[in-house]
């Protein structure tokens, strides 16, 4: 396939090297000289100098054609929103990756249909909830488009919901359990499947819900 | 009194805030950068903000949310792009005014129903008319001659 890739920080032109490695052809874009001059050393014809969200640029790394992905990896969140933008409502690319470096901007990246997007600062904040649980609730995962979310939750002895059936629970509308792990190994979670102390359950809800699912299983 | 929100306060967003404040309009600056307050003159009688315009507490803090319109100058062309999209679509404000430097993005934005104001786009045509009018004595001149 061909991929442009737009930022040769750390990230683009590692992604750039295993893309290569894989047989993909890639074209990648970086703007500054002293950058551009150390990659053209490695990837040759397969850097371009310029502005990454300039027409021309985009139109010199074959954007027309058009590329099977665009991956918008620069160090500038607005860069990447208009990359991303430019890329699939201008030239119809079908499929756009965007880096967000600061998580306060995910909301704009949704909000102009930058999707999906890689947060290196959410995904270290994730792996810490999950690692180091201090929240009762962690999300594990943002379905964005289909607006869902999927959420782990650690039953504990004080929970209300130990010793119940999953249909016996009044779960809200919009959340559903997908499985308990016990033990070692997780089960999808039915009607009749009961909770136990120290069950991990993993449940998808809509984003809000969080709130009225904890107070079912856990009461807080 | 109508209420307008500039973000941006350089050359452009400064003389812009201070003329409608004159116009009689209740104006709002917002710059990330503290000493462009000193572009306002001495006692700026409207409301300056510290702060970037890509954060939404910011732009709610600055009154977005009741906003008659909004110019968005900094001197990004990306941030302001940005900025205009989260304005018109996120807040809702029916008149968002963006400036664009680019004039292929301009063009390409202006398309997709964001209101653009390109400078260098207007300074070709301009130039482009003055040096087109250069012509007309000269045609006279050969016709004559």
């Amino acid at each position: 396939m061909y991929v442009i890739v737009a930022g040769g920080g750390k990230i683009g032109a590692n992604v750039t090297r295993s893309l290569l490695r894989l047989g993909h052809e890639v074209t990648l874009i970086e703007q500054r000289r002293d950058r551009f001059e150390r990659l053209e050393d490695e990837f040759e014809h397969q850097v371009q100098r310029g502005d990454a969200t300039e027409l021309y640029v985009l139109e010199r790394a074959g954007i027309a054609r058009p590329p099977d992905v665009v991956l918008a990896l620069t160090g500038d969140d607005e860069d990447n929103m208009i990359i991303g933008q430019l890329a699939r409502e201008k030239y119809g690319v079908p499929k756009v990756i965007g880096r967000v470096n600061d998580p306060r901007n995910q909301a704009h990246f949704d909000l102009l249909g930058i999707s999906p997007t890689i947060c290196t600062t959410s995904s270290v904040m994730a792996l810490v909830e999950h690692e180091v649980p201090e929240h009762d609730l962690i999300r594990l995962l943002d379905l964005r488009r289909e607006n869902l979310a999927i959420v782990e939750v650690q039953i504990d002895g004080a929970s209300p919901s130990v010793g119940r059936s999953v249909e016996t629970l009044a779960l809200p509308e919009g959340a559903r359990l997908i499985s308990v792990m016990r033990g070692g190994h997780a089960e999808i979670a039915v009607g009749s499947t009961v909770l136990e102390a120290g069950d991990q359950v993993l449940a998808i809800l809509e984003p809000g819900k969080e709130d009225e699912l904890r107070r079912i299983l856990l009461r807080r | 009194m109508l209420k307008g929100l500039v973000i941006g306060c350089g050359r452009v967003g400064s003389s812009i805030a201070l003329q409608l404040h004159q116009e009689g309009w209740d104006v709002t600056v917002l710059d990330e950068n503290e000493d462009a307050l000193s572009r306002l003159g001495e006692r700026w009688p409207g409301t300056f903000i510290v702060g970037h315009g890509m954060d939404v507490d910011v732009l709610r803090g600055a009154g977005i949310e009741d906003a008659d319109a909004v110019v968005v100058a900094t001197d990004g062309d990306n941030t302001n792009i940005v900025i205009g999209q989260v304005a018109q679509k996120r807040f809702d404000v029916r008149c968002v005014v963006v400036r664009v430097l680019d004039p292929a993005r301009a063009k390409f934005y202006a398309e997709r129903g964001l209101d653009i104001i390109c400078p260098t786009r207007v300074s070709i045509d301009r130039l482009l008319d003055a040096a087109r009018a250069c012509a007309i004595p000269a045609a006279a001149k050969a016709e004559n001659g």
